[in-house]
């Protein structure tokens, strides 16, 4: 089977040294961002005492001529820590730390596209801004072909498998379980899983996430799925379409609203916002993958459930729409609305600051505001 | 001469073989069957299944979709252990992938309608079997337990008690029945019904999981056996009162599922996986009121059995998801099972449509077994249609609307 050789290690060895105590010593692991815009990198320091806040962590560095971000004669990019999380893997007193990158003259690193969006999210805090991101990824063996699926051929068509149980419907549902609890212990705030479309397809679902807090969950609920898909041997990928033809791609449907939206009449609010959106089509579906548009070509066809992606529309409980209202709300003419162009490769930093940006400050045109 | 069974001559072949090779054909003959997940380390799931998780607890939402067969299932956290079924949010889902709404108009409601222990994820996780309403808030086309449930309560002061005998067969992944040879046959039925040892279970682990994460959950699962055809086991569920009946079957189905998914193999509730020599596989219903468990209570079992002697054909299409397409295959009047076109009644006598149990025969009071649902039916039509007939009086071919 396509597992990998790390994934035969014995687990009962490993547990012996992972119970050995560690007196105050903490382990810290610090992630970011690399080069790619999509890939996660990783590094661990020991610290003399349990890290309380964010202030308590240093800034570290690393050499980006190793991850795409910059050249050998000058590589040195510095993390600055920004979120702090349980360590599932390690477990307590053990940490996570999300960074931001900066360049050598402390500029943000290209594919740091947080501090432009905490700027943004600074700007409309009164207005409450909430999320919630819908993941979809795809398990993999290490050979590349999906898991579950046999290895000369493919499974039965889609129909059976949303929402599936079985072992002829499901594939792979440990990786979604143990990922489940490691978010929850970590204090990632995962609030849901299902299996999709697509066997060996599967989904969760983070917040609601207010501001800033939505792409730092995402990340860390994106590292936390890789490590965990790594300990069972097998590959977790975000790819928009994984497989071509008559089968489901994988995106990011990100689910917005403002405080004024939620409440009484809010309907109204929710209306401006897609009619704001539906004007610039074209720099939303940039910023909705990490090559500004081109992964999501493959994807947005206007079948398997998507929108076409040089059509804006939108619709009360149309999943072929760009913007999707749930029903619910139609109803109680208050609550959010569904962003469905979203790629599951996107950055949620840019995905969030796109939608404040067009709704919230009133932005136009091709380019975003430079304040 | 001895029958060798097909575990017995693999293991033999096997174990004459030199040591590196035993190991590859174990995992080669296990392979065939079993799904690839079944081959992740549950060493490792079990390190994450393990952490503590605080407040939050994990709910997942069941719901039947439109084959009305099929289950399927999604989670959400909460914040808090619901205690009740009150304290459960409705939710929705999309019908457009599950066979129950077109793409457009594609949300669905799901109503938490009873809630268990969660015997995979475990206390103080929740299953949650909900009912399926349309975007206009009426029943889906296959949420029968709305209308199962509306007639229970007309008839609630006869305490009505069900029990269902579930059949069902396990099947490798490769849709052959597990543990059958994969180019041919068993021995002929015989050995195998309540049998023991290696050539006559197939798959008691399953079974044995199974029981134990029912009574978990607060099923209420009365027993099990293994059955005539080898790999086809029962369990049984019940007494259950009205509703509740519907209920614990699906929940125990669900987890029948779930627990066959863990271990890499399939189960069928199809009722005839096999043609030819070959039991197919039933749903035999238990049933009793409070008149018919009371001394003299044969009188009433009788009256039931001549109401239900004059609309087997509206039974008929109650007893199978199919409207009685499914169970042609398999009421065929031999293998234990009536004619499908004829109705029959007799005491201990498994090849009628109604057995009444010998010892209710004697005791002249108890219940009657009706042996005519297919193992794939929807429990809650199956109890509407007695109820209907026996005691609300219904005659002819349709349902009354009240």
């Amino acid at each position: 089977m396509a597992a990998s050789a790390s994934s035969k290690l014995s687990k009962a060895v490993k547990q012996q040294y992972m119970d050995l105590p560690q007196g105050d010593q903490v382990q810290a692991m610090y992630i970011w961002i690399d080069g790619t815009g999509e890939g996660l990198r990783c590094k661990t320091r020991t610290l003399d005492s349990e890290p309380k806040t964010i202030e308590d962590l240093p800034e570290w560095n690393f050499d980006g001529s190793s991850t795409y971000q910059s050249e050998g004669s000058n590589s040195d990019m510095y993390l600055i820590p920004q979120a702090m999380f349980r360590d599932p893997f390690r477990k307590d007193p053990n940490k996570l730390v999300l960074c931001e990158v900066l360049k050598y003259n402390h500029k943000p690193a290209e594919t740091n596209l947080r501090q432009m969006c905490k700027k943004i999210m600074g700007m409309v805090q009164n207005q409450h801004p909430w999320f919630g991101m819908e993941q979809e990824y795809t398990l993999l063996g290490t050979d590349g072909h999906p898991f579950g699926w046999p290895s000369n051929g493919f499974p039965g068509p889609q129909g059976p498998y949303y929402c599936g149980v079985g072992a002829d419907k499901a594939y792979g549902r440990d990786v979604v379980e143990a990922h489940y609890r490691a978010c929850l212990y970590a204090g990632v705030k995962i609030c849901g899983t299902n299996a999709e479309v697509m066997p060996a397809q599967w989904e969760f679902q983070v917040g609601p996430c207010e501001g800033i807090e939505m792409g730092d969950h995402l990340w860390i609920a994106r590292f936390l799925l890789h490590r965990v898909c790594e300990d069972f041997g097998i590959v977790a990928s975000f790819d928009p379409k994984p497989i071509p033809g008559n089968w489901n791609g994988a995106g990011c449907h990100t689910n917005f609203s403002t405080k004024e939206m939620r409440e009484e009449g809010g309907l109204k609010y929710i209306e401006e916002s897609i009619e704001r959106l539906a004007k610039r089509h074209q720099y939303h579906i940039r910023a909705y993958d990490p090559k500004g548009g081109l992964d999501n070509a493959r994807r947005l066809t206007g079948h398997h459930e998507t929108s076409n992606i040089n059509e804006f529309s939108a619709g009360v409980a149309n999943r072929g729409a760009s913007i999707r209202i749930p029903r619910s709300v139609g109803q109680e003419k208050k609550g959010y609305f569904e962003d469905r162009r979203p790629s599951a490769n996107c950055d949620p930093y840019a995905v969030t600051e796109a939608l404040v940006r067009t709704c919230l400050l009133s932005e136009e045109g091709e380019e975003p505001v430079k304040y």
